[in-house]
């Protein structure tokens, strides 16, 4: 195995709990706010960010799952169409702050995609980023507003983020673009 | 086996056995859908999800998405129709597909040109889907053999009309307890001989567990009860003439068109006498199940196939199969136009 561990449960955690400050910090409060999470990893982030937030505002910020499937820019790339996954908003977008929470910012096509799926709900004030794992190169002029780990990475190089609710453990791990090259 | 009284009719194969696992998580791998006989139980189960997404769009203030940007979906009707060919356009149009409507009556088909010669016509004029209605059965099965990219069968002759089964399916799932129709009794009431939408159904609705009944006059029968025999014992079908036993318990019942236009050689004495015996209405109903709901495929006659006061009350949800055959045709369309080359990671 090639793989290597480069974040551990505690400092996903840890991550998790700066972000939760630094958002509400950059919002000023929870007040309007509400938080994303991107089908699929992204929405565990979210609902443990949201659980962060409840522990040291005493508020339970509204958080919704967008599934952004229909607005991925490769879907005629694609070899089978992607199964959808969901999209629950719980509340009106209008006039809220978004966080999109994402497990990996990587091309920017994810984000892109996310916020065109928002725009269709509604005209948020103002939409922001959140992401465990930055690795880097962009396609689009896109930036995370909180980021939990910057890893510079080369292409041939795959971003696995582990979390209990849909993998059964915590942890990002590293690895080299092998066999599974076909693997999204 | 064949279930063709129908002379046209190509032979139909048994199908894909219901699966025994539980559902599997894995994508769409058919090219067409010309046929539902071919969709075992995680494909239908699916559809059904994928339809599940494409209401929620529906619900939506602009129920619009760039999903089939760029795909062109060319709509060849050879028959009559109006809720199957606007509800496809409108699916195709949701999804941001671009939409060619052929009328076969003002094309060159007036002229004489053939079946194939439209058919690599509308390739060559750029389409990557092309949905078919033809009055001959096999018909779509022929188009998909020159057409180059994906065949969608809106109706062929006697023999299928999977996007109708699809949403009767989608309908029954929404109404019965947990979306399960495993054990339920559902009825299908008419002109079974003529109907393609039944020959459909028959293969959803077993493949998805219901204990499923076909009832009409034994001249609208024929050829169903061999098939019943024939069938493997985890396909449970059931054919009888007797209305009152069929509707006994049922948990939804779909009345049928009685296809005027296609009956010939007395098949049936009058319309007068087959309302007096088969029509749905309240009183037939009572035998039912207390909630069980009334579907009908349309265009309706009313007071021949069900009585108008049960087609507009309230067990109906014969307007709610309308607007599930948008979301439904939306999935369709959705899950076969996936792709030509290799998938690419995205962050």
């Amino acid at each position: 195995m090639t793989a290597r561990q480069i974040m551990t449960a505690d400092e996903i955690r840890r991550a998790l709990v700066r972000i939760s400050h630094e958002v509400v910090e950059r919002h000023g409060g929870t007040a309007d706010l509400a938080l994303v999470g991107v089908q699929r990893r992204g929405v565990p982030l979210a609902t443990r960010l949201a659980l962060d937030i409840a522990e040291h505002e005493g508020v339970t910020v509204p958080v919704g799952a967008l599934d952004i499937t229909f607005y991925r820019d490769d879907l005629s790339l694609v070899a089978h169409q992607p199964i959808v996954k969901g999209t629950d908003l719980p509340f009106d977008p209008n006039g809220l702050t978004l966080v999109i929470v994402d497990d990996v910012l990587y091309t920017g096509r994810t984000v892109r995609a996310a916020m065109d799926a928002l725009m269709d709900f509604g005209r948020p004030r103002a939409i922001r980023l959140a992401v465990l794992i930055d690795r880097g190169h962009r396609e689009l002029p896109i930036r995370a507003d909180h980021v939990g780990k910057n890893v510079p990475t080369s292409r041939e190089e795959v971003i696995r983020v582990h979390l209990l609710e849909v993998d059964g453990d915590d942890q990002v791990e590293i690895d080299r673009l092998g066999a599974e090259v076909a693997l999204a | 086996m064949s279930l063709s009284a129908d002379p046209q009719a190509p032979p139909i194969s048994s199908g894909a056995e219901p699966a025994t696992d539980a559902l599997v998580d894995r994508g769409w791998r058919h090219r067409h859908l010309l046929d539902v006989a071919g969709l075992d139980e995680p494909d239908l189960d699916l559809v059904m999800r994928t339809a599940d997404e494409m209401r929620g769009i529906l619900a939506r203030p602009i129920p619009k998405v760039p999903a089939l940007r760029g795909i062109s979906v060319t709509i060849l009707f050879y028959e009559a129709s109006t809720r199957t060919r606007v509800s496809f356009e409108v699916a195709a149009k949701n999804l941001s597909a671009d939409v060619v409507n052929i009328a076969a009556a003002s094309s060159s088909v007036a002229k004489g040109e053939s079946l194939i010669d439209t058919v690599r016509t509308v390739e060559a004029l750029g389409a990557d889907v092309l949905v078919m209605r033809h009055g001959r059965s096999g018909a779509s099965d022929l188009a998909a053999r020159v057409f180059s990219g994906h065949v969608v069968n809106g109706g062929d002759g006697w023999h299928a009309h999977p996007t109708q089964a699809l949403l009767d399916l989608y309908t029954l799932r929404d109404h019965l307890p947990d979306g399960d129709l495993h054990g339920r009794k559902i009825v299908i009431v008419g002109d079974i001989l003529h109907s393609r939408v039944a020959r459909s159904n028959i293969w959803s609705l077993t493949t998805a567990g219901a204990d499923l009944w076909l009832c009409g006059p034994a001249t609208l029968l024929r050829g169903f009860e061999p098939l019943a025999a024939a069938l493997p014992a985890s396909r449970r079908l059931t054919v009888t003439t007797s209305i009152d036993a069929a509707l006994a318990g049922a948990d939804a019942v779909m009345a049928l068109r009685l296809q005027q236009e296609r009956m010939s050689g007395g098949l049936l004495p009058s319309l007068r006498e087959y309302a007096a015996r088969y029509q749905l209405n309240a009183a037939r109903m009572v035998g039912a199940a207390p909630d069980a709901i009334v579907l009908h495929p349309g265009p309706m006659n009313e007071g021949v196939e069900i009585a108008s006061d049960l087609a507009a009350g309230g067990r109906s949800v014969i307007t709610e199969q309308v607007a599930n055959g948008v979301a439904v045709r939306m999935a369709v369309l959705y899950l076969l136009t996936g792709g030509r080359t290799t998938e690419t990671a995205d962050g």
